[in-house]
């Protein structure tokens, strides 16, 4: 281990270059790869070697951030902060950095082997993956931003492309599911919009370590308006209940890669922006009782939608809605354990529930459905396929000793040690909520994969081959899964079982990060340079 | 600072009147009230800017006398923002009319079986009676005289067969 002491004068110079890349270069290759829409090939070689190069600057900044550096920020432009855009590189948004560029650079891979780019029926060839690159652009961009404006816009980058990924190829139930998806977004957006607003005329300021300054200086019920108006406008992203409806929804019409990393990243961008604010903006835990009871309606009727479900991506959809929950409980804890515990959920959530729709997208690969009433057997007809959905179901689960375990377990403790009849409450819930997935889980296990398929007369009436929810299987029905959709898969599962092995050290990380929330101080001292060495803490 | 009483006022009907059109079922009008909100919540930031003054240029006015120039490049950039997701919603609804004949937003087709099979008192497609290898399979004990499910459903589910 090199001294962090050298570490951060021989490193500060060059990690400043890394942290620009994860915005700049998606973008970069965005253009390129429209420019050459012609050319299928080059266009993979871009985006798959941009990504890989983002994922890489993501890991050496999460290892500087952690090990020697601290927190670091840059000016974009040279501005100076108060003036500029900074981009904040500290342990929270350098670990979602890092988990968010792996699952998009798996998905990217699993996407070329689907062919969602250049094969699908309906699809236009050239502009998947420039607003792929554009999507991974606007969620670096979200987690980086140290302005509240430059959050908004990166949200926006992420949600234009996000509505053309969902709509690709224009088909019916994509236009009628992107029409929800586009109206509620755009909702959302306004209202950050307008709380952006109030808080410049409340504050003079939209740069977030200057108003973690000064929003404590104004009046505290002006503050408390500005507070819930931002997390209502978070809430819809992240699909807090009352604000998940959406969700489950416009989701599952999407081709399956697309899916997946819309529900492993876009929900948790949301996720991200709450615990900023609550951490680094209002720091006060004015909204923590109200955050309690979102989380408990978000898990028990997240969890309650999925058992109805009888399409396996919907179930799935009203898992992630549910899950949400947790994070926003141990956000609403407001303790270094909650906070903790919130952050390890979010890693291990954006692995896992990106994995199970990407094996969703297998299963349907298959058995040219994911409706449960017309799956069977696929444990003996696809034994590969089951394993890879088993293990991260398993996971998500929470069953021992996988990672879905141990975030539940921190978070639960968290409760414990709070004490207070609410956060007993939520406990309580939390473990139901696990039952209950345990249950929606091994229901898709066991009438999926277990049970003898249904006999022909026995299928759903739907002629139309549009079986659950206007899902439209536009796949190549017993076609040979080729190495490159189960690579990525089987990859995503390693890496949702390996984060039990490195449970350890990524609980060090979130604890680190947590402190450095609560602490606030290596944030703001950063960003506006008035910078206390906070060396070897 | 005190604001402007009529900037205040423009913004609050600007934004009522978008949300009253949001809450339309018409994506065309939807469209509208996304315009009129977008505006609104810009005009909202002409409000956060203080008072007016003059252009924020050294040289050309006294630094005391310029307005805030903050606000106006973030509106600028929300203006932009707003013009491209009107021309993407735009897109969307001339798709909805190509492919409907109408710009309605339509309901989950799933949702509403759901709450059909409610409304019949029938168990979910996801219930499994576990009677496969019994003479009637997918048949709820003590829910014989319902309709079939597949029948009450086929009337509405007519626009989701068929599609293309």
């Amino acid at each position: 281990m090199v001294d962090p002491a050298t570490l951060v004068e021989g490193t500060a110079e060059w990690a400043r270059v890394l942290l620009p890349l994860p915005v700049v270069l998606p973008l970069f290759g965005a253009g390129l790869t429209l420019a050459l829409a012609h050319r299928p090939r080059a266009q993979r070689t871009i985006s798959v070697s941009v990504l890989s190069i983002v994922l890489a600057a993501a890991v050496t900044m999460l290892v500087l951030t952690d090990r020697g550096a601290g927190t670091y920020s840059v000016d974009v432009g040279g501005w100076p902060a108060r003036l500029g855009i900074p981009l904040v590189a500290d342990r929270l948004s350098t670990l979602m950095l890092v988990v968010s560029s792996l699952v998009t650079l798996a998905v990217l891979v699993y996407s070329l082997g689907q062919g969602v780019a250049d094969g699908e029926r309906g699809t236009p060839v050239s502009i998947y993956h420039p607003t792929y690159l554009v999507l991974s652009a606007g969620v670096s961009n979200a987690f980086l931003s140290g302005d509240l404006f430059n959050l908004y816009v990166g949200f926006e980058i992420l949600l234009v492309a996000s509505y053309i990924l969902l709509t690709l190829g224009g088909t019916r139930a994509r236009v009628r599911a992107g029409t929800t998806y586009v109206v509620v977004s755009l909702l959302s957006s306004m209202i950050f919009l307008t709380a952006i607003a109030l808080i410049y005329a409340a504050t003079g300021t939209v740069n977030m370590a200057e108003l973690s300054v000064r929003l404590q200086e104004i009046d505290p019920d002006v503050r408390l308006v500005l507070h819930l108006l931002l997390l209502v406008g978070f809430g819809v992203k992240a699909a807090v209940f009352p604000l998940s409806a959406w969700l489950p929804d416009s989701y599952p019409t999407a081709p399956a890669p697309v899916t997946a990393v819309f529900a492993g990243l876009l929900t948790k961008v949301g996720v991200y922006a709450i615990i900023r604010a609550e951490t680094l903006l209002f720091p006060g835990g004015e909204a923590d009782r109200l955050l309690m009871w979102a989380a408990l309606a978000t898990m028990l009727v997240g969890i309650l939608g999925a058992i109805a479900q009888s399409d396996v991506k919907r179930l799935l959809s009203f898992t992630l809605v549910s899950h949400i929950g947790y994070m926003v409980f141990g956000i609403a804890l407001g303790s270094a354990a909650g906070l903790s515990g919130a952050v390890f959920y979010v890693a291990h959530h954006i692995t896992v529930q990106t994995t199970l729709f990407l094996v969703t997208g297998l299963v349907e690969r298959h058995a040219g459905s994911t409706n449960l009433d017309a799956l069977g057997g696929l444990a003996r007809r696809a034994p590969l396929v089951a394993v890879l959905f088993f293990v991260p179901a398993m996971n998500l689960a929470g069953i021992p000793p996988f990672s879905g375990f141990l975030g539940k377990l921190g978070l639960l403790q968290a409760g414990v040690d709070d004490g207070s009849p609410l956060a007993l409450l939520l406990v309580a819930g939390s473990v139901v909520t696990s039952l209950l997935t345990l249950y929606a889980i091994a229901k898709v296990w066991n009438r999926g994969f277990w049970q003898e398929p249904p006999a022909p007369e026995d299928r759903p009436v739907r002629e139309d081959g549009d079986v659950g929810g206007g899902v439209t299987t536009a796949v190549t029905v017993g076609e040979r899964t080729s190495a490159t959709l189960l690579a990525p898969t089987a990859g995503l599962v390693v890496v949702g079982v390996a984060l039990t092995a490195i449970a350890g050290p990524l609980f060090g990380v979130s604890d680190r990060a947590a402190a450095d929330l609560l602490q606030r101080t290596p944030y703001t001292s950063t960003v506006l340079h008035d910078r206390v060495p906070e060396v070897g803490r | 600072m005190s604001p402007n009483v009529t900037l205040v006022l423009v913004s609050g009907v600007l934004v009522a009147c978008g949300v009253s059109l949001l809450l339309e079922r018409t994506l065309t009008r939807v469209l509208v009230g996304v315009v009129l909100l977008g505006n609104g919540v810009n005009v909202l930031f002409l409000v956060a800017s203080g008072r007016p003054g003059g252009a924020p240029i050294l040289g050309v006015s006294e630094a005391a006398d310029m307005s805030d120039p903050l606000p106006q490049a973030m509106v600028l950039t929300a203006i932009v923002i707003t013009l491209g997701m009107v021309a993407f919603v735009l897109a969307l609804s001339y798709r909805s009319w190509q492919l409907n004949g109408h710009d309605e937003v339509q309901d989950d087709v799933e949702d509403r079986r759901i709450v059909r099979r409610a409304e019949l008192d029938e168990a979910s497609a996801s219930y499994d009676d576990d009677t496969r290898d019994t003479p009637e399979p997918r048949a709820v004990p003590g829910h014989r005289d319902t309709p079939p499910l597949a029948d009450a459903l086929r009337p509405d589910d007519s626009e989701a067969v068929g599609r293309g």
